[in-house]
């Protein structure tokens, strides 16, 4: 067991080199790169907290804000239909008013073509008479050679046209 | 025996002197090397860490669990010290097992299987536990060996048996990594011999004892590794629970 032979001979050196290799470690690597790591680690993770917090709180953030649209747009919904309502009220009202005018419009138009018409034919009618009348006075004169006064022939026209 | 014996290097003989330059300086120097390379990937410092990154944060990460767990907040303080003894040990049985006899002239050699390096890994750790136990609680540390809440007859007996109990730690501590390289290497060296010894018989026999210690040197080899890594943490977890009883008491 060379351990147990060899060890008179090799402690010192054994030793001297291994505070050295085990002095260089935990200088280099326990003061100096361990927390280097352990602040990088410890950065990530305080990052990745912070980062799930701001999610979160965005997340939050979001279905207020969500909400508060769909508000807004259930309250636009309510205030457009009752604008539709009403407009569709005031169209109803003024169509019926102008049908109303306009019918009263024709009424009056048709009334006033009825009476223009009667008057027409009531003058052409007497006019009509005055013709036949005269043409009795003539048919009388040239057939019976008599003469009929213009008031005989236009009442003898009246009871024919009667 | 020779895979353990310490040679000079740049010099014939053994001087007994403390500056001799051995062959076992050389490995702890390529040990020490092996760490300060492998460690190195760590001051990447990337947010999102590459695999080599990854590997140093998950054993920086790993043995600062270990304290944590075991010493608590203030294992913090205690990290650089298991670090250092845990990567040590653990470098140097991994690199004690690689194959490196494969090159010519070059003679592997395990740092951890001088009881002479983990004697002084052990007695540090010891050495911690008693300065920070009586520096934090004085002559109170004596406590340590008397449990409380105990009927004073039974103090009497388990007080001398705490204390030594208390005492064979840097023993037990710093002979188990020992050992473990020890063994696992003669293990290896004996059923070498088996597969040369059974390869020069000449006899149908001699090559089956020669194949089936071949495959026993593969699964020695791959439980060294596992034991080199084993032997690591024990000592971390060792050395966490010895320092946590320095610094709680009980």
């Amino acid at each position: 067991m060379p351990q147990l032979t060899q060890l008179s001979l090799v402690y010192q050196s054994q030793w001297l080199w291994l505070l050295l290799v085990l002095a260089a470690i935990y200088l280099f690597v326990g003061r100096g790169i361990l927390p280097r790591v352990e602040a990088t680690v410890d950065g990530r993770d305080a990052r990745i907290a912070a980062d799930l917090a701001a999610a979160e709180r965005l997340q939050g953030e979001a279905t207020q804000t969500e909400e508060a649209w769909r508000a807004r747009v259930n309250a636009a919904h309510g205030a457009g239909q009752s604008e539709i309502a009403k407009a569709k009220a005031a169209a109803d009202a003024e169509a019926q008013a102008r049908i109303a005018k306009a019918d009263a419009e024709i009424a009056a138009k048709s009334d006033a073509a009825e009476a223009a018409l009667a008057t027409a034919r009531a003058s052409a009618l007497a006019e009509v008479q005055g013709v036949a009348a005269e043409a009795v006075q003539a048919i009388v004169a040239k057939l019976a050679g008599g003469s009929v006064s213009a008031e005989d022939a236009a009442k003898a026209v009246a009871g024919v046209m009667a | 025996m020779h895979q353990f014996a310490i040679t000079p290097l740049g010099s014939e003989t053994l001087t007994g002197s403390a500056f001799q330059f051995t062959n076992s300086a050389l490995w702890m120097l390529i040990v020490l090397g092996a760490i300060l390379l492998f460690m190195w990937g760590g001051m990447k410092r990337q947010l999102v860490p590459g695999r080599w990154q990854a590997s140093v944060e998950a054993i920086t990460g790993f043995v600062d669990n270990i304290t944590r767990a075991n010493i608590g907040a203030e294992g913090r303080k205690y990290l650089p010290w298991v670090l250092t003894a845990f990567l040590f040990i653990l470098f140097s049985n991994w690199i004690g097992a690689m194959p490196f006899g494969i090159v010519p002239a070059a003679h592997p050699f395990t740092v951890t299987s001088q009881f002479s390096i983990t004697g002084v890994l052990s007695i540090t750790s010891f050495a911690i536990v008693l300065v920070v136990g009586f520096w934090k609680h004085g002559l109170h540390f004596f406590t340590l060996f008397v449990p409380k809440d105990t009927p004073f007859v039974l103090k009497l007996l388990i007080a001398p048996i705490e204390f030594v109990s208390f005492m064979v730690r840097p023993f037990s501590l710093g002979l188990r990594p020992f050992v473990a390289m020890f063994a696992g290497h003669i293990l290896l060296d004996v059923f070498g011999n088996f597969v040369v010894q059974g390869l020069n018989s000449h006899s149908v026999l001699g090559y089956g004892i020669s194949g089936l210690c071949f495959v026993f040197v593969v699964g020695v080899n791959a439980l060294e590794l596992l034991v080199g890594a084993i032997q690591a943490y024990v000592f971390a977890l060792l050395t966490a629970l010895y320092i946590n009883d320095a610094v709680n008491l009980h």
